[in-house]
């Protein structure tokens, strides 16, 4: 079988680790070289709407984890099957699905997260991460190849909404996790109205606010390609 | 290219595969999600009394708080007229259960006024009794809903437990999350000292009048709007009977 995978792979004829070198560039690629926010700019709708706050975006990370790997893994099983008419159509039922599945089992496992997430949970149907993986890799690639990349994608996009999170989250509310760290009012740790050098300290409430998400992923692709310059576009 | 009637079969096939999957999953796990959805409810009737209570509701077991709710806690079903209903009449009403617990009010607020009924909890604190009712209404993307207690009086709140369906985490879900919007509402009135209803509204800055106003959530003006509408459209649907308690 011809071999279509976008990661170049070096030609090993024997039999193959299980995690090879290709394998680690599978997890590890999307965390840096190819991050599916930073680099490629997808997932964005997301990335706005649950960075409010840390924890619920740590929930959100391990549930994309979970719908994107085993999305991959069933796609790639069923590559050669999949009518190419509707192969579109049948990724959506396998994300549907799987993200069905969570749903269930977050609601019988902790319902109070379950509660939080609400909304959430259901929009992972239509993060283009998932779909984009689905159609770029698991449906020219291996079964395990392609489980790995759904879970190194997911983590890539998770690490990019945790990191977003912590600055809306500190600069905005104050807090980290629901603990409230500084601000105006007794109830932070640091009371910043009854400190004499901070008393100026205000939670800046634009980072509540969507748009702010999108300053942060700004500053984090300007971050980026500082630093990994391979990624500059030179056009 | 796979001819149509493959597509057609493969369609079928993973269609049903998915669907029986699902169901029985859905199926099997409807025993615990009636089970915490039972219990997520009686934590919130019980959130609205939090402050009356000797353990904090939210560091109370899944037990304790049944033993609570089984021993200190009445429940009344009413209707718009203030008369109690038996449990038959709330079984006719389609709540299999019969008692206020099992009443939903989202389903309620589908009928015309008169024809709603409404759950009422009555918390035995040691020296005094609480009124815990249900108000219903409209957030941003879903429903939002509230148990409000009241102290005997039938004018000072004691304590407001709110839920909503869908609303932004960080924003409209503050209701919820952000335990310092709902201790706001402590000790505010729903009359004015004229003796007319006032309610309690959801301020958007700075609060004038304690009494009868709350700093709102930032950033989530239509959630805070929904919680006023809420408290000024539901509670009234209580006037009859508090009426009917206090002659007694």
């Amino acid at each position: 079988m011809a071999d279509t995978s976008t990661v170049d792979q070096p030609k090993v004829k024997d039999k193959k680790p299980l995690f090879g070198k290709r394998e680690r560039r599978l997890i590890t690629d999307p965390l840096n070289d190819n991050n599916p926010i930073t680099v490629q700019v997808l997932g964005i709708c997301s990335a706005l709407a649950i960075t409010t706050q840390v924890s619920p975006a740590v929930v959100m990370t391990l549930a994309v984890i979970f719908v994107m790997g085993f999305a991959n893994l069933f796609t790639s099983l069923l590559r050669h099957t999949i009518p190419k008419q509707v192969r579109m159509i049948v990724m959506l039922i396998i994300i549907a699905f799987l993200v069905t599945v969570v749903e269930l089992s977050l609601k019988a496992i902790n319902y109070p997260i379950y509660q939080e997430l609400s909304v959430f949970i259901g929009l992972i149907i239509t993060n283009c991460i998932i779909m984009g993986r689905l159609e770029a890799f698991a449906m020219a690639d291996k079964p395990w190849p392609s489980f790995l990349d759904g879970v190194g994608n997911a983590m890539g996009y998770g690490a990019i909404l945790i990191i977003v999170a912590f600055f809306r989250e500190l600069f905005g509310s104050g807090s980290l996790m629901g603990w409230e760290l500084f601000g105006p009012g007794p109830q932070f740790m640091i009371n910043t109205e009854a400190h004499a050098l901070l008393s100026w300290y205000m939670p800046n409430n634009l980072m509540v606010l969507s748009a702010s998400a999108l300053f942060v992923i700004g500053v984090l692709i300007w971050i980026h390609r500082a630093w990994n310059r391979d990624l500059i576009d030179v056009s | 290219m796979h001819s149509t009637s493959y597509v057609v079969k493969f369609i079928l096939v993973v269609s049903v595969v998915v669907a029986l999957v699902l169901s029985s999953m859905a199926t099997l796990l409807k025993p615990i999600h009636d089970r915490n959805e039972a219990l997520a409810n009686k934590r919130s009737i019980l959130f609205a009394v939090n402050n009356y209570l000797e353990t904090p509701i939210r560091q109370m077991s899944d037990d304790e708080v049944i033993e609570i709710f089984d021993n200190q806690i009445d429940q009344y079903v009413v209707d718009i007229q203030g008369n109690i209903l038996s449990e038959e009449e709330v079984r006719a009403e389609g709540y299999a259960g019969g008692m206020a617990e099992h009443v939903d009010l989202g389903r309620e607020r589908r009928k015309p006024e008169s024809d709603r009924i409404f759950p009422v909890f009555v918390f035995n604190a040691p020296d005094e009794q609480l009124y815990v009712v249900s108000v219903r209404g409209n957030g941003l993307w879903d429903e939002i809903w509230a148990n409000v207690a009241l102290q005997s009086d039938f004018n000072t709140i004691a304590g407001v437990a709110f839920g909503h369906r869908a609303e932004t985490p960080g924003l409209g879900a503050e209701i919820t999350d952000n335990p310092r919007f709902s201790e706001q509402f402590v000790g505010t009135k729903l009359f004015d000292e004229a003796g007319n209803f006032r309610s309690v509204t959801v301020k958007k800055g700075r609060v004038t009048d304690e009494d009868h106003e709350v700093d709102g959530i930032t950033g989530s003006t239509v959630t805070n709007n929904g919680v006023s509408e809420m408290f000024e459209r539901g509670l009234q649907y209580y006037f009859s009977y508090f009426e009917k308690v206090e002659t007694q």
